[in-house]
């Protein structure tokens, strides 16, 4: 952690460039072993939001805890958990987070506080807010931090949670990842009334506003939120404007959204931004292409490892499900 | 040993594992100085206070979520529901989150909770406040369920549901609150999954749980005046249900009733039946029955809701059909 108030250094903004890239490289592997069979099931990937998870985790210690969505890869990647794993993991492999047994919406390491995505909206939030009250009994030091989309902003049970975590006073910071769509609506199409972030202060819940695909500008505002959680401030509100770059999941070619607006959003490409700052301020071309070509190589053998690793047996199917009652097998 | 009745025994058994472990917290609306809809808590925030007492907004969600996300992180939440009918505004939490947590994420963290959800008709509640589902949670896996009918297995079985490592449904039935019985008060846990012999008999094995087990101990009573002698057996646990007692019973009088309040059709008696039927095809004296309410929504107006409930006569007649070489 750092003091939010001082301006970065490069080598603060090449760590967080080495955590989008991981995230970038990482997505791209996994969209690849989709398409060649390798991966089965809902990959959805976090392609273009990556400064938001690298610049709000950089000011987690380990023991904090980050809550995600079924656009989860990001996160954990960011908050520690070894990509290596998580290939594992989506492979269906033993070895993964998981080993096997929950696959891309089901990555969680609670060694790394990393509670878990999760594959119903927004139950990653609402779970946050109850481990940030059980943070509270406990009166323990941690934070808890919440990512979901701007979907998740028209879920009931979202509005339970903003009650409950204002009413209880409790240690969470809200980071909704606004990438504009629902699925394959505009979120803007399908909600009445004000967008989300205007939705906010009805509960008391401070909201700031921030350029989701600028990780400097991330975060400098996730500092200074995170500051204030941690030092009994109750929650916080970010709001990250941003934009997703495929479709809902990886089978989903998006051909709903105009080319232009994907081409734009391209353009405005997180990863390239955070480049040109770097060498702006001095940091040379060599040096970013060389944190660049490093991720890609960790993720090439993520791949590798993940191909190379065995199945898990039959018997695992039925092992924790449940101490009373659990199931035999064979049955 | 005491005296007390059904609620009672349920707010002693909290208070002493409360006592006993630190971690353990109660939420739900309407259990501090009110004490829950039937005085199940009553008493327990003034000694606890608030922060492990906690009552809640009408917010069923985040309910669940917050005992969920607080036994992440090394509570053991009991959560009070209110009724099973507003449970399923939790069904989400309940079986997509705590029942698989566990499973999705291979071990690395256990859900430990009670998931308390009043079932059953009561006071002509009408249709949203009468229902007993408990079908659907046996249906899930990662769920153990459990349904007490009387003061002592209400509090030794909560016990037991609070030490579980497993998310428990905890079903009492609203019908039994003011019930009385005698209380060991220092007795130890029950062990869930062990059904209770409420009556031993020779000539019909009557299974059943929660309050209809009461209804069938009534039932006995009726059949033995006719010279008809019935086992009694309540499962209490019915994830994991007792297959070693029920079976040795039918062992024993060849003959099989299950009698449950909630709808017969596809109750968990049906899936009783399946096992049973397998297990003792060509055995039985008599086909086995299943009772249970019509497939109604539960109607407010008492004689109609009488329709839906299984009743001692009702029990007791369809037992005599089944044993009619015996009068």
């Amino acid at each position: 952690m750092s003091d939010p108030k001082s301006p970065p250094s490069p080598e603060r903004v090449l760590g967080l460039l080495q955590t989008m890239c991981l995230i970038r490289e990482f997505e791209e592997a996994a969209g690849t072993a989709l398409a060649a069979g390798h991966v089965r099931g809902s990959v959805h990937q976090y392609t273009g939001q990556e400064a938001i998870a690298a610049g709000v985790c950089c000011h987690l210690n380990r023991t904090d805890y980050v809550s995600s969505h079924h656009r989860g890869h990001g996160h954990a990647i960011a908050k520690g958990v070894s990509p290596s794993r998580m290939m594992c993991e989506l492979f269906g492999r033993q070895g993964g987070t998981s080993n096997g047994k929950g696959g891309s919406m089901h990555i969680a390491d609670f060694s790394q506080g990393m509670l878990g995505a999760n594959g119903v909206v927004p139950d990653g939030v609402t779970m946050a807010v109850g481990a940030a009250h059980a943070i509270k009994m406990q009166a323990r030091p941690e934070i808890v931090v919440a990512f979901f989309g701007d979907g998740a902003m028209n879920r009931g049970p979202l509005f339970e949670a903003f009650n409950w975590v204002k009413l209880f006073d409790l240690p969470v910071l809200f980071v909704c990842e606004d990438n504009g769509y629902s699925v394959t609506l505009r979120t803007r199409d399908v909600t009445g009334g004000p967008p989300a972030v205007e939705r906010l202060g009805a509960f008391g819940i401070p909201v700031s506003q921030v350029n989701g695909n600028d990780v400097l500008a991330v975060q400098q505002a996730a500092g200074d939120l995170i500051a204030k959680v941690r030092s009994g401030g109750g929650p916080h509100f970010l709001h990250a404007s941003t934009y997703r770059w495929y479709g809902h999941l990886a089978y989903d070619k998006g051909l709903y959204r105009d080319a232009l607006e994907v081409e734009r959003a391209r353009q405005d490409d997180c990863l390239l931004n955070a480049q040109h700052w770097l060498m702006q301020n001095g940091t040379s071309a060599q040096r970013v292409e060389s944190v660049r070509e490093a991720a890609r190589q960790q993720i090439e053998q993520a791949v590798q490892l993940a191909l190379k690793a065995p199945y898990p047996s039959e018997a695992t199917a039925f092992t924790e499900v449940q101490d009373l009652g659990s199931p035999v097998w064979p049955g | 040993m005491a005296r007390m009745t059904y609620a009672q025994a349920a707010c002693l058994a909290l208070r002493q594992e409360m006592e006993r472990d630190a971690m353990v917290w109660a939420l739900g609306e309407d259990v501090g100085p009110e004490g829950g809809v039937a005085g199940q808590y009553l008493g327990l925030q003034k000694h606890f206070g608030a922060a492990r007492i906690v009552d809640t907004p009408i917010s069923e969600s985040m309910i669940m979520s917050a005992a969920i996300g607080s036994a992440l992180l090394g509570m053991r939440p009991v959560a009070e529901l209110r009724y099973a009918d507003f449970a399923l505004c939790a069904a989400d939490e309940i079986i997509n989150q705590a029942a698989k947590i566990r499973y999705m994420l291979d071990g690395q963290v256990r859900v430990p909770m009670v998931i308390r959800q009043p079932m059953g008709m009561r006071w002509g509640m009408a249709a949203q406040h009468s229902q007993s589902h408990e079908n659907l949670w046996v249906g899930t896996p990662g769920l153990v369920v459990v349904a007490p009918a009387t003061p002592a297995d209400n509090h030794g079985l909560l016990k037991a549901a609070i030490r579980a490592d497993d998310p428990v449904v905890f079903m009492e039935h609203k019908e039994l609150w003011l019930e009385t019985g005698d209380v060991d008060e220092s007795a130890e846990p029950i062990d869930i999954g062990k059904a209770a012999v409420r009556r031993v008999g020779t000539d019909i094995t009557l299974l059943s749980w929660s309050k209809t087990a009461n209804n069938c101990l009534a039932a006995a009573d009726l059949l033995a005046a006719q010279g008809v002698y019935a086992e009694v057996i309540d499962l209490r646990t019915l994830w994991p249900w007792d297959r070693d007692t029920v079976f040795s019973s039918i062992q024993k009088t060849q003959r099989v009733l299950i009698a449950h309040e909630s709808p017969r059709v596809g109750g968990f008696g049906g899936e009783l039946l399946g096992d049973i039927a397998e297990a003792f095809w060509g055995q039985l004296k008599a086909r086995p029955v299943r009772l249970g309410s019509p497939r109604i929504p539960v109607p407010y107006s008492k004689p109609l809701e009488d329709m839906c409930r299984v009743g001692p006569e009702k029990i007791a007649q369809a037992a005599a059909l089944l044993c009619r070489a015996l009068a």
